[in-house]
């Protein structure tokens, strides 16, 4: 059961339009959207809920007024800025806190509590595509890569117990925790980049990170003629890499019109990106499923 | 003031509009990096940098010889940074989140601060403007302590040349976004008038409206998708300062690495023009003074 991750280093580069498209063509497959900071896969595939769990991680600290004795000692050690004086009264800022616990453990007055955080939920739904793991976490969370971890490992007690052979994941952006948490265990990583500065940037570390923790990968270059002239240099630069160039797709407004419409971009087309797409999708099985074997 | 240039999500635009502000602001200014995870600010300003230091943080460094193996200390850490196998002390630098508790309740002083590099922070100067950026390293998971240090850094020079700040901020609305944007003056929202771009706007709203912050939007490739943008800005008295119309032209100058507000004239009155609104909104405003 190959695992295939689409990520990109950053947003905006049209990752979860492509990964909406792959999952309609895929067969057999679970889908998971693991960019639970800013999921957006549930906009194309309008999933159903079946199950919806809350998501608790790590604590807060509470501080009871009525028992706060003003000494001011939270305050002095929390090395977050956390504790505010509060005219009177010391309070916890939410944001800030970063459940440490020091604070708890060495207020003399046991005046503070310190009750799990309840970070957002994560559910299990069905689509028009398949079965499908997500979640929302409640903003100014830590963008949690034991949410993340969580939801990989869901869907492959799913996939297991019920026979699908394939999990398609929307990666989360960037290079941090949720990204490299959803990594580990990865047959194949799909970087989908565009011909900018930034766009060959990104790459370029999100490869670094795919390369640090093993996981082979290939590219798709989206909005390949804004400028044809870095696009060929990021084509240069995949073969240089050793990087398999899985397709390299022209800016087309239907990608949008049909995000408008719900739709994902092979639903709306048949020709035209729709075409590549599906070309790049039988590339992206056969090198997943060769990177399995090896 | 502090100006924090936030999105829901990347690829709005939200660097285009840090970079292209920064370009025409009026009075003294700094541009700042937040997006400690994947810089991109410098690729439009081209700063020429003039310094850069490693950033740290605190873990412990256990000395074998003191530990009594009581393990207070792996009791207390919520991050699973420091346990006790048997009775050998095991560290897990990289899993620490610095909070210094450990080292506070070792009853035997066998813990002493070491350091962890997060990354680093750089600076220079892009024309007139000031720069700072962090740059966390590949491998580290923590954002928000470089983030901190980067702007305690920009601040102090901002305070002492009395300049703005302008902070390009990480995208999303998770913890780094937020801590991002807790010291802005003004939160101005880049978002595309798409149903991706409506979705995580207003997460975003949402997320940073209970800071009590004023707060505009930036429309970002006007005209490619739909309007809901616009009618939830209404909906919600959020003032939309400016469209950037989707053009090709437009696209082409960013992919060149160009700063979009000095790629036509048409576009870089509209940004003097963004500028000035912003300038209105914040503390100390230009505009009340005129007023007065
Ligand atoms: S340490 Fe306890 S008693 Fe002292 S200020 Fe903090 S909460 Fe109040
Ligand atoms: S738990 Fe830690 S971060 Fe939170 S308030 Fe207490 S000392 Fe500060
Ligand atoms: S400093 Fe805090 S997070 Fe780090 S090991 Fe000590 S208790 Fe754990
Ligand atoms: S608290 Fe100090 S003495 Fe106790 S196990 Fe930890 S390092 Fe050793």
């Amino acid at each position: 059961m190959p695992e295939i991750l689409i990520i990109s280093g950053k947003g905006g580069t049209g990752k979860t339009s492509i990964t909406g498209a792959l999952a309609h063509l895929a067969k057999n497959k679970i889908i998971c959207d693991l960019d639970v900071d800013a999921p957006d896969l549930h906009l194309l595939l309008a999933p159903q809920a079946i199950q919806v769990h809350d998501f608790y991680s790590g604590n807060e600290a509470i501080i009871d007024p009525e028992l706060c004795t003003y000494c001011g000692l939270c305050q002095e050690k929390c090395r977050f800025e956390a504790i505010i004086e509060d005219g009177e009264a010391y309070r916890v800022d939410p944001l800030k806190c970063e459940g440490c616990k020091l604070c708890v453990s060495l207020c003399p007055a046991e005046a503070i509590a310190f009750p799990q955080r309840h970070c957002g939920t994560w559910q299990v739904s069905d689509t028009r595509m398949g079965p499908m793991v997500h979640a929302q976490l409640f903003p100014g969370q830590e963008n949690s890569g034991r949410l993340v971890a969580l939801l990989r490992q869901h869907a492959r007690e799913l996939a297991q117990e019920k026979g699908y052979e394939l999990i398609l994941s929307d990666g989360p952006p960037g290079i941090g925790c949720p990204v490299i948490s959803s990594m580990s265990g990865t047959d194949l990583a799909v970087l989908v980049t565009e011909p900018t500065p930034s766009g060959r940037h990104d790459l370029e570390r999100v490869l670094e990170l795919c390369r640090h923790f093993k996981v082979p990968a290939g590219v798709i270059i989206n909005k390949c003629d804004i400028n044809a002239e870095q696009s060929r240099s990021l084509a240069d630069y995949c073969a240089r890499e050793g990087l398999e160039l899985f397709a390299e797709l022209p800016f087309d407004p239907a990608m949008v019109q049909a995000m408008v419409r719900g739709q994902v971009i092979t639903e709306y087309q048949k020709d035209g990106l729709a075409g590549e797409l599906a070309r790049a999708w039988e590339k992206i099985m056969q090198t997943a499923e060769r990177k399995k074997a090896a | 003031m502090i100006l924090a240039v936030a999105s829901g999500k990347g690829g709005t635009g939200k660097t285009t509009v840090s970079a292209s502000l920064a370009s025409v602001w009026p009075t003294p200014v700094i541009a700042v990096d937040l997006d400690v995870e994947e810089p991109n600010l410098h690729l439009f300003l081209r700063p020429e940098i003039q310094g850069s230091e490693k950033a740290y943080m605190e873990v412990p460094l256990a000395d074998e010889d003191k530990c009594t193996a009581c393990g207070a200390c792996s009791d207390i850490c919520q991050f699973k940074a420091i346990s006790l196998l048997g009775d050998v002390l095991i560290t897990f630098p990289e899993m620490c989140h610095g909070c210094g508790a450990c080292l506070e309740v070792c009853p035997a002083g066998a813990l002493t601060p070491d350091r962890r590099e997060l990354g680093e922070v750089s600076w220079g100067q892009a024309g007139k403007m000031g720069f700072f950026m962090g740059r966390l390293r590949v491998g580290e998971a923590m954002s928000p302590p470089l983030m901190r240090f980067v702007r305690a850094k920009a601040a102090k020079l901002a305070t002492a040349s009395a300049a703005d700040m302008i902070v390009d901020c990480p995208p999303g609305v998770s913890c780094p976004a937020v801590n991002a944007v807790m010291d802005a003056d003004v939160i101005l929202l880049v978002t595309e008038p798409t149903p991706f771009g409506l979705y995580d706007f207003r997460l975003a709203h949402e997320a940073f409206a209970p800071m009590n912050k004023p707060m505009a939007a930036v429309i970002n490739r006007a005209g490619l998708g739909d309007d809901e943008v616009q009618r939830y800005c209404r909906r919600h008295d959020l003032p939309i300062l400016a469209e950037i119309p989707y053009d090709r032209e437009v696209a082409q100058a960013y992919s060149q690495g160009q700063i979009v507000a000095q790629a036509t004239p048409a576009l870089k009155v509209a940004f003097e023009d963004l500028a000035a609104q912003v300038r209105c909104v914040g503390p100390n405003s230009p505009c009340e003074a005129a007023h007065a």
